[in-house]
Formats: C-alpha cells, structure tokens, sequence
C-alpha cells in the first residue's frame, strides 16, 4: 500500500476501532443514555444540531486562534528582549515564571471580572497558556547558538543587532518551532476553561449547559467537534512549522 | 527516504561538481604587502597547569605558517588568540609595526560552520551582511566569481545541507576569500575531510590564498610539508615552538612525492613531543 494511503486509513481506522469499542461499552454495561450516550445517538446530534454546534464553535475557535497569535507575538518578543539584554533577564525571567506557577485555573474568575462574560477573557487565558512555552523554548534556541557560528561573526566584525537577526533568530526558529506545537496542543484548554467559568457562547459554554440538563449526548457532540479543531489545528500548525524551517530535514 | 533528503548533487542523474583546473585557480586579488603577525608574551594556565608562558611568535608576511604539535599543547588557544576569541589565553598580538590586526584578519575553521538555512551564494556574503553593509550587485558577482574559482558555480543556490563534506567545505573557502583579509587563520580546515579531497583542497587553498599571511594549525604532517612556507612545532609543557625541521624547497603547493623524504622526520619530532607531554603529565 502506498504511504499516502497508509496515512490516510490509519487514522480512520483507529477511530473506527474507538467507535466499535464505545459502542460495545454501552451495549455491555446498559448504562441509560443520560450517562452514556452511544456513538449512533451522538452522530444524531451532530446531524440535527450542527447550526448551532457551528455558531458555538466558531466563538471558541476565534478565541483559540486570537490567543495563539498575541501568545506567540508576545512570547517572541519577549524571548527576544531576554536574549538580546542581559539586565532584562534578570527582571523578565521571575515574571516569567511566576506566570507558570500560577494555575490558570485560578486565574480565570478574575478575568472574567476584569474582562467580561465575551470572548476577551477567553483570549487572554489561552495567551496566557501559550505564552510561556512559547517564550522558553525560543529563549533557549536563541541562547544556544552554535558557538562556531558566533567566533566566526565576531571575526568578521558583525554588529550585534546584525548577529542576532541574521544569526541567531534563524538560528533558533527549529525552537522556536517546537514550543508552538506544544503551544498549539494546549491552547484549547485556556479558551475552554475560560468558557467554563464564564461566558455566553462558545464550545464550553454549550457543554456546560447542556451538562447542567443531562444532555449528555450533546456534551459529547461538542467535545467531538473540538477535537476535530484541536487535532485540525494541530497539523497545521505543524506543517507550517516545517515549511518555516526546511533545511532541518535537510540535515542529518 | 524521501526526495528532499537527498543531495540535490545527485538529483537527476549524477550531477558533480568538479575541482577548478588547476591553470585557472589563480589567487584572489592579489593583497598588497600583507602584514606579518608578532604574538609577545603570550599564557595559558588551564585547571592550574601552564600550557604555554611568555610565548612569542611571529608569522612572516605573505607566507603559510603551518603549526603542529600534539593535541591539548594549545595550537587552537594560540590561533584563538590571534583571532581575538581568546576565552582563557592572554598576550599581545599585532602586526610588526605594533599595530593592531582588528580588521585584518579572516578565520576558517574545522567545521565549514554554514549557515543551513542560506543558500551556498548566501553564506559567502555572510560578512557583509553581519556588517550592516548592503549587498550589492558587485558583492553578488564576486561571490559567485568566488564560487567559481572553487569548482562550486552550479551550486550557488543550493543549501549546504545538499551539499557533501568537500564542497561545504569549499564553500567556506570562497566565505573566506570574500572577506578578503591580509591575514589568514586557518584551524585544521581539511581534518574532517578524506584523503583524496583534502589533497584536491590544499592545492586550492594553497593557490588561493597566495600573497597573504596565513597560519594554518594542522596534525597532518603531510599537508604542513606541502602547504608550509614554514613549519612550527609547538611541544613541551609549558609549550615552546620550534622549527627544526624546515620547510621542503619550492612554493606551495607542493606536490607529495617532493615532500615524501622530510615527512619521516617531521613524524619522529611530532612523536618525541607526544612522547614528551605524556610523561610531563604522569610527573
């Protein structure tokens, strides 16, 4: 079979073993349909209600891709500020990781005070979320530039800001990389989460309704549609990455 | 394997990139007078063992000096120094007249140290661009003029990733020249390569680089004989330069059968050194 194809039928076949597997669960256990709704009741869902499914999911993927964007803008930036003056360092890296150490979790009310019930809030999670992987792995890319590199610039007289924009940003692009596809696994999380605790649209939202009247069937209808997203999102987010930087696979 | 990871020098059938003819491997643009290199006073300590102290040399204008000696002596300390990437080592160095060489020099060293995600052209503009200065259209025309005096003119577009050790290492060669520097550093620049391209690549190099002061850090014996206008072994601990065994007669390049007869010798001095720093160590 030809690799393409390969690639193709193997997802759809795991999800079709999934399916199976989901199917037989309901079967054996009999749980009633308000706790365990099968993939036949879901599919139902998804086929009546996907107006409202599409209004809901396109406020949550608004807000994932708005706080992936201003996450990586803010952490490029950031890590540049950090590699490139060594004072900022001092007064940027502990804000940076005290970001990390509070949960977002905790963090979320409070906007939703600050910022309102709409898609603002929502935003600012998933940035948050994202920001710091982001801004470590870039830092560290560009604090480990291959040293020949450096000796050679500095022999040929190079001027800083020249070395660094020339040098060590392409340089540490392959890092840079790395930290937004994990950037990009986590991004929904924010935006959900922000959903959950606050807010009158989006993915999270209708799940929590549809929650609070068992209609659990519709739970799993949203949760599928930002899989589809998340995973979507996630590919393509990668192949970006390596269009970006394409002499690493010409390496090795 | 996918397509992309292969050299692009054998897409589409065998594609090669030959050496220049040897009658057309002039030297680039003649400098004029290049400055010789005075090093005074030069010292290394490393984890409080004096690897050299109050060291000079002296490299004479307009000639290969080849500098061998065993390894961990402090050759590429040495050469580092002169570069002005010393990280541990300290000394004056300057040209005769006490001036200093910032501006002067180029350095080439065991990694062809490429940019990957340059293309070949790209990476020997590399210094005018780490300058600030716009690449102009005379910069572009040198750069490939350079390439191909190096045997590279139909790879000027390709990323060093498809290209093999030798042509990389080519490539680092015409980024050399284009700087167009008096004084020439060269650390071990053929180590990584096989025997039959570094032999093709001496000869280049050699032809190349005429008219300017180089010191060439090398520990192959064979290639300080043929390259070397002088030869300097830097051997004992703290370390001492000596030029016992002399440079072979003619210009450089020399071809390896000439320089066959004084190769015996430059081993046993290179080996009573090795043998030399291992008992300074055990003492």
């Amino acid at each position: 079979m030809p690799e393409a194809a390969r690639r193709v039928l193997r997802p759809l076949a795991i999800l079709a073993g999934l399916l199976v597997i989901w199917q037989a669960i309901q079967w054996a256990s009999q749980a009633p349909p308000y706790i365990l709704p099968g993939p036949l009741a879901v599919g139902e869902v998804l086929l009546t209600r996907w107006p409202q499914l599409l209004d809901h999911a396109w406020v949550t993927f608004a807000e994932i891709l708005l706080g992936l964007g201003l996450g990586l803008l803010l952490g490029a930036v950031s890590a540049l500020l950090i590699a490139s003056f060594r004072p900022m360092r001092r007064w940027l890296l502990p804000v940076l990781v005290v970001s990390q150490a509070i949960p977002v979790f905790a963090l979320a009310p409070i906007l939703v005070v600050w910022l309102g019930y709409g898609m603002a809030s929502k935003v600012v999670m998933a940035t948050l979320i994202i920001y710091f992987p982001v801004t470590s792995a870039f830092f560290d890319g560009l604090r480990r530039t291959e040293p020949g590199w450096l000796d050679l610039a500095r022999t040929m007289g190079g001027r800083r800001g020249r070395v660094l924009w020339h040098l060590r940003v392409p340089a540490a692009l392959p890092a840079l990389g790395s930290g937004l596809r994990v950037a990009t696994a986590v991004a929904p999380i924010g935006a959900v989460v922000g959903e959950w605790v606050g807010s009158s649209a989006g993915l999270g939202y209708l799940m929590l309704q549809a929650n609070a009247r068992m209609q659990v069937d519709q739970m799993f209808a949203a949760l599928f549609v930002l899989a589809v997203f998340a995973v979507g999102l996630y590919f393509t987010v990668d192949r970006l990455v390596r269009r970006a930087v394409p002499w690493q696979a010409e390496e090795r | 394997m996918t397509q992309s990871d292969r050299p692009a020098g054998t897409r589409g059938g065998a594609r090669v990139y030959p050496f220049p003819d040897r009658r057309t491997a002039r030297p680039a643009a003649e400098p004029p007078d290049s400055p010789g290199v005075r090093v005074r006073g030069a010292q290394l300590a490393f984890d409080g063992v004096q690897l050299f102290d109050r060291l000079d040399l002296d490299l004479a204008g307009g000639e290969i000096t080849c500098l061998l000696g065993p390894s961990g002596v402090g050759k590429t300390s040495l050469l580092r120094l002169i570069a002005g990437l010393a990280d541990a080592a300290e000394g004056r160095v300057s040209d005769p007249q006490g001036q200093p060489l910032h501006g002067k020099l180029a350095y080439m060293a065991q990694q062809d140290l490429l940019l990957p995600w340059l293309s070949a052209r790209a990476n020997v503009l590399l210094g005018p661009r780490l300058r600030g200065q716009t690449v102009t259209r005379a910069m572009r025309a040198q750069a490939d003029a350079l390439l191909d005096r190096v045997g590279l003119a139909d790879a000027a577009t390709a990323r060093p990733g498809a290209l093999s050790g030798g042509m990389r290492q080519r490539v680092a060669l015409a980024r050399t020249l284009m700087e167009d520097r008096q004084i020439v550093l060269m650390d071990e620049p053929f180590a990584g390569l096989d025997a039959i391209t570094r032999y093709e690549l001496q000869a280049l190099a050699a032809e190349l680089l005429a008219g300017r002061t180089v010191l060439l850090v090398t520990h192959d014996p064979l290639e300080a004989l043929r390259l070397g206008h002088r030869i300097r072994v830097l051997a004992g601990r703290p370390a001492r330069l000596d030029d016992s065994v002399g440079a072979p007669p003619g210009a450089p390049p020399r071809p390896a059968d000439q320089v066959a007869d004084r190769q015996g010798a430059l081993l046993d001095r290179l080996a009573a050194a090795k043998r030399a720093q291992r008992e300074a160590g055990d003492a």
